[in-house]
């Protein structure tokens, strides 16, 4: 058993509904009239309910509600983060309604999706919930019926007491646990002991989904509601001059043309205050279709911008930046990065004597590689709704990082942060792209200077063109390999747009006696932010490259090499500060040897390429075959190894692994943001080419090292090694390498 | 402005709006029917897929002014509660993940069904190309479709 410090429990009440007929589903209520929807009309339509440790209702029908306190943006959430609460609640999870909780970080305690962190960091806290409300009914119980608590037991929402032969359910309790004090300290499961964590479960929103209820902030809609979008500057490095609005004006359904300014001057930006463009043209009007016709009649003159001042962080890590002037261009961009890879950079780490090993060195292998900027390209397109009355700010907003809202909401905004209401709608995806919440001040503005409920909407050309972008990276690895074939030292140096990817202290650092890790930023201002397994997505695929033709070079399997590379690390690890767990590494790499059939594959005509990662505190190890067709790629099947700990719901974290191989299909192969004269050249999907069902794996078999670590995190890791997976799938297809993303300009011009 | 008739879903709606307005918006902003989805606006995603006298097509592409009386079903009328052996199929291989592209797949897979009701994998992958799924639940896509085929041929 397990001890837990209980932070979570203070919120145990009976609650009454204020409005009639229930509405604790109040934003998105219209809908129910419209649609017959079970899910919205059932609990809702209580009136009364108990409420305890903040996240679980109780009815007293003993319909249980459990609040998901993440937003949700398809990495199932929802479904996983609820099931901790199940298990230690002993409650039928097929009878539980999940809801999504609304922004209420207090109640919460962490409302944050990013860096894979939701189950590694809910998994006490959520289990604690749900083992101190099970106490509480207990001992409701216990007290009711007069007997010690350690002589009930309490499965699927009842309280039972074997000796008597009484039981209780949970709806009938509930009330008098409300009224108890809360323990300071609850014994949780052990791992290993759970009936629900484990189990493969589906989507709580599935059948939402599949009706086309599920509910996205661009489906948000209340009574006089307005449509707003903004013009954005048609290139960095460009800033509205002035604009006539003469025109669109006259266009139908148009209230109001104007600008907004997102920050303040001066404005000092919190960790997730990453903005497109600062001062934009706003139109507002009566419905969509009539907002994009009139914002096309608007005439407006931009300007170039002189570099300018950014402030951000507090205290000890306040800083300045200084944003660029200039329209910048991949072409010129390439040529700044290889110049870079020619002078010194800064020293990250270095290990022995590398200098010595490589004038020493028999034999030399050095290769670059190179990224462009990758959009994030979410479905749904950025929108945010806002109402600001005097009474309260209410928003529903597609956010990630809701609990970091508050400082760029009250600031910009100036709106005290008690009177902020926020639902965390369903996100057609995020990927990183909802950290970076500018929108919700956009939208929040709109909505001020119009006095009304205003949808903000991004186009797919907005979306795509206006920034918050991976940066654009290079690297080169360097091998020195002695006379007897033994690699003697890595050198690995490299930069970004603008800002580098090395993980100086990630493998293969700490497997060689020789090591040197040397990074540069070339500054910009086109904007970047948090991608999918940021960094990582690049370096992995350039890292586990180097290391299959280093392998190849001194004529060793490549996992054999990678195995042998790991054991070197833990029995006699280089240097301090290695970020990887040996042990988990090599587990998933003789996992994925094991079920890939790596010596003998059952595919003969297929080529196959392996690739492994360690980031965001999981291991993941690919094998992935392909074929050529026509002088283009065709992915077969794909079997990988992934530790992530204890997995919560296998279905669930299957299909966010499958999604994250096919995404880095997708990006490896197609995926790029080009820049002319600061000008994104792609727009929409019919110049952006995405990954399609014609060019997606045959088979994706995924298998979960069994442990009983608790979680660490799934949904980026197994993204950054599919990259080198299908590089050195493809190299072995070929006979070429390639090292330039994407691969089709290479695939194309052979 | 003109005064339209459409029939979506076997009910009639009257709407009022510019003739060159999208069917996508038409249903998303004036009869609230919000499962078809947005995503591109060029045709290029397929996430705004309706079916037009039984026939798959993009929404965002269609202009109000063309439908006439051709009939028009969105996801909401696909089946009364989700019961159309794809959504079933859906479910079942627990599909969606964001599932913001979904409705537009389903739509999609629908009609690929009614005239193939056993399609090859070449077969769903070509018809069902058109559809863009940003989270890549392709692979499950494709076992559902033959799911819902399996289920409706036997």
């Amino acid at each position: 058993m397990e001890k837990s410090n209980n932070t979570q429990s203070r919120r145990s009440f009976l609650k009454v509904s204020s409005i009639t007929g229930g509405g604790m589903m109040i934003g998105f209520s219209w809908l129910a009239n419209l649609i017959p929807n079970e899910a919205i009309a059932g609990p809702a339509a209580a009136k009364e309910w108990v409420e305890l440790t903040g996240f679980i209702k109780i009815f007293p029908d003993n319909r249980i509600v459990i609040l998901s306190p993440n937003p949700e943006f398809g990495q199932n959430v929802m479904t996983s983060l609820p099931m901790l609460i199940a298990e230690e609640l002993e409650v039928d999870w097929t009878k539980v309604t999940v809801e999504q909780g609304d922004y209420d970080t207090p109640r919460f305690k962490r409302q944050f999706t990013g860096g894979s962190q939701a189950m590694r960091t809910a998994w006490k806290p959520l289990r604690t919930a749900g083992a101190t409300a099970r106490f509480m009914l207990l001992q409701a119980a216990a007290n009711e019926w007069n007997v010690p608590a350690a002589e009930l037991t309490a499965s699927n929402g009842v309280v039972s007491h074997k000796a008597t032969n009484k039981t209780a359910s949970y709806g009938a309790l509930a009330t008098a646990a409300s009224k108890l004090t809360a323990p300071e300290k609850i014994t949780l499961k052990k791992n290993g002991e759970f009936s629900l964590i484990g189990t493969p479960q589906k989507n709580v929103e599935g059948s939402k989904v599949v009706t086309g209820k599920s509910l996205f902030t661009m489906d948000y809609k209340q009574e006089g509601m307005l449509i707003a979008m903004a013009i954005r500057p048609t290139a960095f490095g460009m800033k509205l001059k002035s604009f006539d609005a003469t025109e669109a004006l006259k266009m139908p359904g148009i209230k109001d043309v104007f600008e907004i300014q997102v920050y303040k001057d001066g404005y000092v930006k919190a960790g997730f205050d990453t903005r497109t463009f600062n001062n934009l043209v706003v139109v507002v009007g009566n419905t969509t279709w009539e907002v994009m016709n009139a914002r096309k009649k608007v005439n407006i003159q931009w300007e170039a911008f002189a570099p300018y001042k950014e402030f951000a962080g507090a205290g000890n890590n306040k800083r300045e930046d200084t944003i660029p002037a200039g329209l910048e261009s991949s072409d010129e961009h390439l040529k700044q990065m290889y110049a870079k890879q020619k002078i010194q950079g800064k020293i990250l780490r270095k290990d022995g004597d590398p200098e010595a090993a490589f004038a020493k060195a028999k034999k030399v292998i050095e290769k670059t590689y190179s990224a462009p900027f990758l959009p994030h390209n979410t479905m749904e397109p950025i929108s945010c709704f806002a109402h600001i009355t005097d009474e309260k700010a209410f928003f529903v907003a597609p956010i990630q990082i809701p609990e970091m809202m508050k400082q760029s909401i009250t600031m910009n905004l100036d709106i005290p942060a008690e009177k902020i209401e926020m639902k965390l709608a369903r996100m057609g995806g995020g990927f990183g792209r909802r950290a970076y919440g500018h929108y919700i001040i956009e939208a929040g503005l709109i909505s001020k200077k119009m006095k009304a409920p205003v949808k903000l909407i991004y186009t797919r050309e907005d979306d795509m063109t206006n920034g918050v972008y991976r940066p654009s990276y290079m690297v080169t690895y360097k091998a020195a390999i002695d006379e007897k074939n033994n690699v003697t030292a890595i050198h690995v140096k490299g930069g970004g747009i603008p800002e580098n990817a090395i993980h100086e202290n990630r493998f293969p650092a700490g497997a060689f006696e020789n090591y040197l890790a040397e990074g540069w930023d070339i500054p910009s201002n086109i904007t970047i932010g948090a991608f999918r397994a940021p960094r990582s997505n690049f370096i992995a695929s350039a890292e586990q490259s180097f290391l299959d033709e280093l392998a190849e070079a001194i004529g060793k399997d490549p996992i054999d090499y990678r195995i042998e590379l790991l054991k070197k690390a833990k029995a006699n690890p280089v240097g301090k500060n290695n970020e990887y767990d040996a042990d988990r590494y090599i587990g998933v790499l003789e996992l994925v040897k094991e079920k890939s059939k790596w010596g003998d594959p059952k595919n003969k005509n297929a080529k196959r390429g392996v690739a492994a990662y360690f980031c965001h505190n999981s291991y993941a190890a690919h094998v992935l075959e392909l074929t050529m067709k026509d002088g283009l790629p065709v992915v077969g099947n794909i079997v990988s190894a992934l530790d992530c700990g204890v997995v919560v719901n296998p279905e669930g974290a299957k299909n966010m692994a499958e999604g994250a191989i096919v995404d880095g299909i997708g990006n490896v192969l197609f995926g790029g943001l080009r820049f002319e004269k600061g000008v994104p050249m792609q727009k929409n999907f019919n110049q952006y080419r995405m990954i399609r069902m014609k060019e997606a794996p045959k088979k994706i078999d995924i298998h979960f090292v069994q442990n009983n670590i608790d979680p660490t995190g799934l949904g980026e890791p197994p993204f950054p090694p599919i990259f080198a997976a299908f590089a050195n799938a493809l190299y072995k297809a070929t006979g070429k390498r390639h090292y330039h993303q994407p691969f089709i300009n290479d695939l194309n011009k052979s | 402005m003109a005064k339209f008739k459409l029939k979506v879903n076997g009910k009639n709606f009257d709407v009022d709006v510019d003739p060159s307005t999208p069917v996508l918006w038409v249903l998303r902003d004036h009869i609230n029917l919000v499962g078809t989805k947005y995503g591109c606006g060029v045709g290029s995603c397929g996430a705004c897929t309706i079916h037009l006298n039984g026939k798959a097509l993009r929404s965002c592409q269609l202009p109000v002014a063309a439908v006439g009386v051709q009939e028009i079903t969105t996801i909401e009328g696909l089946s009364e509660h989700g019961e159309h052996p794809v959504q079933k199929a859906w479910l079942e291989q627990d599909v969606a993940q964001c599932g913001y592209c979904q409705t537009g797949q389903i739509m999609t897979a629908a009609a690929l069904l009614k005239t193939k009701p056993n399609p090859t994998d070449e077969e769903i992958d070509s018809y069902m190309s058109g559809n863009i799924c940003r989270c890549g639940t392709y692979t499950r896509i494709r076992t559902a479709i033959k799911t819902a085929a399996k289920s409706t041929t036997k």
